[in-house]
């Protein structure tokens, strides 16, 4: 069910801005990636070319291949639809419906998209996706209430619960746990090395011992200086990174030099 | 005081003067400011209170003037055969007619102006959406009088001079309406955070749903009272249905044909035809019959306005988004 992402020299453009270039790089199936790097050096924004998330945004465009088990996202023919569908994403903020209650919104990518579901498939979808996100215990006996009722971390397990209920081959993450505290984090790691057995997983985040605890593999990026485009310095196994970098920047990056 | 109190209560190296000097950092008058906050204090009081004054004033002028009158013959039977200081006559045909030519604008506007108003939020982009902007903008200014006269002279074109009916009145109130509509619908689609747009397309569901399942769902309370507020503000017109829809004293279903009473009008009506002189002893006259009517025909028009609101508020509650509580 998990699938690989190829990414080969891909600039990525607000209007006439270059905000990254020339990103290379390969995601492999049932692994966690993260991308670590300063703020603004362009993390969020490659994560958001790689389910079409990027060109929402007016004047957005992307030039290069980004190639899913080898079809090109950007290729001829390509619904964006399609490709959100099969690559999910969660975000740095919960946000989950707030007209919607937790069942409703676990169900959202089917009701959403006027597809019908029997009540038995419908209850047995909640529950699976809310298993999967480790929150089913939690909400089990209030699955009607709202689902804004719910505290900040069981919201982002929400919305986790939410993207995999569509069943994504890859699940993209953007600083997931940013807006959560150390035990909701902690939950949501957990959660990520679960996932990883049925997902390919891409993770952004600012904490680099999350990406050592959690990820496979390691994607460092960096900005030279304001205007200039962001550029993926290396990628690596975690390991590796996080003991014998190749690049100096990656190094002072890790060890807190700066950023 | 202190040479009283050998010891000092407290920690060994709190000495009186020094907790003098806390004291007086801490309670210490800031005269200026206190006036400065009494005064501020007083004036937005006083503002609330005078912007009140009208509002009472008005609600009970037109109850103390109106409810003699207003009862449930005088809401059940027209003006027909109805002349001099008769004691009889009512508003039905006024009020149907205000209803239905209302209902008739809300609904040419309130597709249009939603429309518009979804384009502007989610899909303009460039010149076509500053151009739709600026067209609001300007539209909002029409004086009432010249949207009856646009709309009298659109029809004109076609069924000739003089023409009259309902059709016509509700596509003035719509010239009305529409940029209300619009204005108060962006408002609202605009305070839907973009982080629910990103969740449903994210989860791979097309705009145009997304849009309608998402966005118009969340603001569905806010553009509810949004239209509420501009049907209210259309049910009070007089000036274009007077040209438009025109006056007449019995019933008229049929907004396709032929001329119907508004309440606005039938109040101007009443007002304009002034006191009635009573020379015949015998007969029962009531000289200021007129009037009365006028008073009781404007306490209906603020009572369906008042009812319209209330309904709006339950409609709205129940659509309104679940909040933890």
């Amino acid at each position: 069910m998990a699938k690989r992402i190829d990414v080969k020299d891909l600039n990525i453009y607000y209007s006439d801005f270059l905000a990254v270039a020339d990103v290379s790089v390969d995601i492999e199936p049932n692994s966690v990636t993260a991308f670590i790097g300063p703020s603004g050096c362009g993390k969020s924004t490659f994560l958001r070319t790689l389910n079409r998330m990027h060109e929402v945004i007016p004047g957005a465009r992307v030039e290069g291949k980004v190639a899913m088990d080898g079809v090109d996202l950007y290729g001829e023919g390509v619904d964006p639809v399609a490709v959100r569908r099969s690559i999910g994403m969660v975000f740095q903020r919960p946000n989950p419906f707030p007209t919607m209650s937790i069942a409703e919104n676990v169900l959202a990518g089917v009701r959403l998209n006027n597809r019908r579901i029997s009540k038995g498939d419908a209850q047995d979808l909640v529950e699976s996706s809310l298993r999967g996100s480790n929150l089913w215990n939690e909400v089990k006996d209030r699955l009607t209430r709202p689902g804004s009722s719910l505290s900040g971390g069981q919201q982002q397990r929400l919305c986790i619960a939410r993207a995999i209920a569509v069943r994504p081959q890859v699940l993209l993450m953007d600083e997931p746990c940013s807006a959560l505290d150390p035990i909701s984090t902690l939950a949501i790691e957990d959660l990520i090395s679960e996932l990883k057995d049925n997902y390919t997983i891409v993770i952004v985040t600012h904490n680099m011992q999350q990406a050592a605890r959690v990820s496979d593999r390691t994607a460092f990026f960096n900005i030279a200086g304001s205007g200039l485009p962001g550029r993926l310095i290396e990628v690596d196994a975690t390991s590796t990174m996080f003991s014998s970098p190749r690049e100096k920047a990656t190094e002072d990056y890790i060890s807190g030099r700066f950023g | 005081m202190t040479t009283l109190t050998p010891t000092p209560a407290g920690p060994p190296d709190l000495t009186p003067d020094s907790t003098a000097d806390t004291r007086a950092l801490l309670a210490g008058m800031d005269t200026r400011r206190r006036v400065t906050d009494k005064v501020m204090t007083g004036l937005v009081v006083a503002s609330f209170v005078i912007a009140l004054i009208p509002l009472i004033s008005v609600s009970w002028t037109v109850l103390s003037n109106g409810l003699d009158r207003f009862n449930l013959n005088f809401l059940s039977v027209s003006m027909r055969g109805v002349f001099g200081g008769m004691d009889a006559g009512g508003i039905y045909h006024a009020i149907m007619g205000t209803l239905e030519i209302t209902a008739l604008a809300a609904l040419i506007s309130v597709p249009i102006g939603l429309l518009a108003a979804i384009y502007l939020v989610e899909y303009g982009r460039g010149a076509l959406a500053h151009t739709v902007t600026f067209f609001v903008d300007v539209m909002t200014g029409i004086p009432s009088v010249v949207a009856g006269l646009f709309a009298y002279a659109l029809f004109a074109v076609v069924f000739g001079p003089g023409v009259r009916f309902g059709v016509v009145g509700a596509v003035a109130l719509s010239v009305l309406m529409i940029p209300v509509v619009v204005r108060s619908c962006e408002e609202m689609l605009r305070l839907v955070p973009n982080e629910l747009r990103e969740a449903a397309l994210a989860l791979g569901v097309p705009k145009w749903l997304t849009v309608v399942k998402v966005v118009l769902r969340t603001a569905i309370a806010g553009i509810g009272t949004g239209i509420m507020l501009a049907v209210a503000r259309v049910i009070g017109e007089t000036a274009p249905l007077l040209i438009t829809v025109g006056v007449i004293d019995s019933i008229n279903f049929n907004v396709f044909d032929g001329r119907m009473m508004t309440l606005p009008v039938y109040v101007y009506r009443q007002y304009s035809q002034g006191l009635v002189p009573c020379n015949d002893p015998a007969a029962i006259c009531i000289p200021t019959i007129n009037y009365d009517r006028a008073w009781a025909a404007a306490l209906t028009l603020i009572l369906i306005v008042m009812l319209l609101n209330l309904a709006a508020r339950l409609l709205t509650r129940v659509f309104a988004p679940k909040t933890a509580r």
